[in-house]
């Protein structure tokens, strides 16, 4: 018994990394084939984005239990962090070793902001914590919102709501132009890149959660006073998975900013926080291949079939009713028993 | 004068806040979930009444009924058709994302239903400006009356609450659901009325602040919606006069933050005094503490 379970969950387990494997090699082959049309192409490295997002929040939602809407937050961090370092550091330094450290900047601030941000929230539970995170997301996008960040000669200057109090020299150049954002971002995302950081992702939370560490989060998920009694220390633990979770959110982030050339930072509102949250639910909380292949499903079906787009939004909530009612609801549970029942005694 | 007339607009745009809050926090005390479709059954309000007066011809008063009746409507139907079932699932959480999909869907309907566009709303309420102290302070119609509303409905609903036998069986399902059904009380239709109560005030809420913001889009609610949660939560969670007043604070602190602090930051603002609460004194003003047993 114990060893047929042990073996299913590693089929499991490495489930997640032969689906991405399959789509990096379907990407490749169509290419190969020239199949790929400038559109499909478009949507790749976004994609790479939302799937670590998706499964960064999965950490959180599924393996912590708490519902944070305030995942986009930690994106823009990541975003305007290692934009910021790219433009700052600009042509001095090779490009690729340039992009490996904006990557890791944008997952570290991030992280530190998922630290900040946690010590507060975590002391909250349930609609109280959705509901804060959201405000600290809004609160991140609000402040990044007017920000202006400049460099010139004597160094780097800040302020808020208005450019003109940066103060520059004639020599310097802005960086950070509040509502406008970054401009000009060294375009350093690949595909490749996206698949590995992908994989990375994978790597990072499927190791935590099958470690002594992901079971406590998971105990105190299921049962937060019994985990509790049993001296797991919850803060810890629930700071732990929120934090990477955030740093993961980082990553994702600094991919995105540097796949576009102007990065905004009304782009990670609210809206794009529930939109990661829908591709969670669909692959099934908690549920990490699940959540990859939801996000394929969902980001690029809508764009490929073209007169569905309006309809797109509208779709992804309806989605989100059903799944929940389908998946949560005790009398759709016990008829799922009830089917199952019947299937079993025709067997 | 200018900070005494920044203060009215705050008690206005506060007494909105103080509108939506009673229906969170009715729904919130009796149901247990954080209803985030509240907010756009206040943008279905607007649209109603926007119709309504528009394209139907009716005056006003007909208009705010009406879009009081279909969103009363609505609140009993969302609450049955997505809510209800999942009433007694395993995970909290299931109930707060089909929440967030009742969010979606209305925001959707109404953007496929009405376009994107801004709809300019003409204000229901045509009573003239008040000018106080040689002209130098101006009250609108509008700030009257949605002040007054906002008093009359809490008044109202403290009394409703208290007084009438289904106010009892909406304080007695939120003290305890399975007593309150041993003690023969309908739970199912009390969180009905419950709903439905808090969406017709939605409704109420959404022309009184479509007349003073005259702009009406599918998005209009989601902002306030979410403000008038913090002001429930401000004054303590399930306590009406607690909503009352934490909106009318909400409201002030939203205006004099864009007055004196920064226009852009004024949403930030707010959404910092709810953590500050939440932290300082997660019951909020008025809220009672519930221990958690094993």
């Amino acid at each position: 018994m114990g060893k047929a379970k042990t073996k299913v969950k590693f089929n499991k387990n490495y489930l997640s990394y032969i689906i991405v494997f399959i789509v990096f090699v379907v990407v490749e082959v169509m290419s190969a084939a020239g199949l790929m049309t400038n559109q499909i192409n478009g949507l790749l490295i976004p994609a790479c984005v939302y799937i670590i997002a998706a499964l960064s929040l999965n950490l959180v939602v599924g393996i912590s239990g708490e519902l944070s809407l305030g995942h986009a937050g930690f994106m823009c961090v990541g975003a305007f962090t290692s934009a910021t370092f790219s433009k700052i550091v600009g042509d001095s330094m090779n490009s690729g070793l340039r992009f490996v450290i904006a990557l890791i900047i944008g997952a570290l601030v991030a992280a530190i902001f998922g630290i900040l941000i946690g010590i507060p929230v975590l002391r909250l539970r349930g609609d109280y914590l959705a509901i804060v995170t959201l405000a600290f997301g809004e609160i991140i996008k609000n402040i990044m919102n007017i920000i202006y960040l400049g460099v010139d000669s004597k160094g780097i200057h800040l302020a808020l709501t208005d450019p003109a109090k940066l103060q520059m020299e004639p020599d310097g150049k802005l960086i950070i132009n509040g509502a406008q954002g970054i401009s000009g971002t060294p375009k350093n995302s690949t595909f490749i890149i996206g698949i590995l950081l992908i994989l990375l992702t994978l790597f990072i939370i499927l190791n935590l959660v099958h470690s002594r560490t992901g079971r406590a989060i998971m105990a105190i998920r299921d049962n937060r006073i019994a985990a509790e009694s049993i001296g797991l220390d919850v803060t810890k633990y629930k700071l732990l998975a929120f934090s990477v979770s955030a740093a993961l959110a980082g990553l994702a982030g600094a991919l995105y900013a540097h796949n576009l050339t102007s990065l905004v930072a009304k782009k990670f509102d609210y809206n794009t926080s529930i939109l990661i949250l829908v591709f969670v639910v669909l692959g099934g909380i908690g549920n990490m291949w699940g959540a990859i292949i939801a996000t394929l499903l969902l980001y690029m079906l809508p764009e490929l079939l073209r007169g569905l787009n309006d309809y797109r939004m509208l779709i992804y909530a309806i989605l989100l009713i059903g799944i929940m009612l389908f998946s949560s609801a005790p009398a759709a549970i016990t008829l799922r028993e009830r089917v199952k029942m019947i299937f079993r005694k025709e067997a | 004068m200018s900070f005494i007339s920044y203060l009215i607009s705050g008690i206005s745009l506060g007494s909105v806040y103080a509108i939506i809050a009673l229906g969170y926090t009715m729904v919130y005390g009796i149901a247990k979930m954080l209803n985030f479709a509240h907010g756009d059954v206040i943008m279905v309000g607007g649209y109603v009444t926007f119709i309504a007066v528009r394209s139907m011809g009716f005056s006003p008063l007909p208009a705010v009924v009406l879009s009081m009746a279909v969103c009363l409507v609505l609140g009993i139907v969302i609450e049955a058709v997505a809510y209800r079932p999942l009433r007694n699932a395993g995970s909290p959480l299931a109930v707060l994302i089909t929440a967030i999909g009742v969010s979606y869907l209305l925001q959707n309907i109404a953007l496929l239903a009405f376009g994107a566009d801004t709809k300019s709303f003409t204000s229901v309420i045509s009573i003239p400006k008040l000018k106080l102290a040689d002209g130098q302070l101006t009250i609108t119609g509008e700030t009257m009356v949605t002040i007054a509303a906002g008093v009359i409905i809490t008044l109202g609903l403290v009394a409703f609450i208290n007084k009438t036998k289904t106010g009892q069986a909406m304080r007695a399902v939120s003290e305890d659901k399975g007593a309150a059904q041993l003690m023969g009380i309908n739970v199912n239709r009390t969180i009905s009325i419950t709903f439905a109560i808090g969406s017709a005030l939605a409704a109420i809420a959404g022309v009184l602040l479509c007349s003073a913001y005259p702009s009406l889009t599918p998005y209009t609610g989601a902002m306030p919606g979410i403000k008038a949660f913090v002001a429930a939560v401000f004054g303590g969670i399930g306590s009406i006069p607690g909503a009352f007043i934490g909106g009318i604070v909400l409201g002030i602190i939203e205006i004099l933050g864009k007055a004196y602090i920064s226009s852009e930051m004024a949403d930030a603002i707010c959404f910092a005094v709810l953590i500050v609460v939440l932290l300082v004194k997660p019951t909020g003003l008025f809220g009672k503490n519930i221990q958690e047993k094993v």
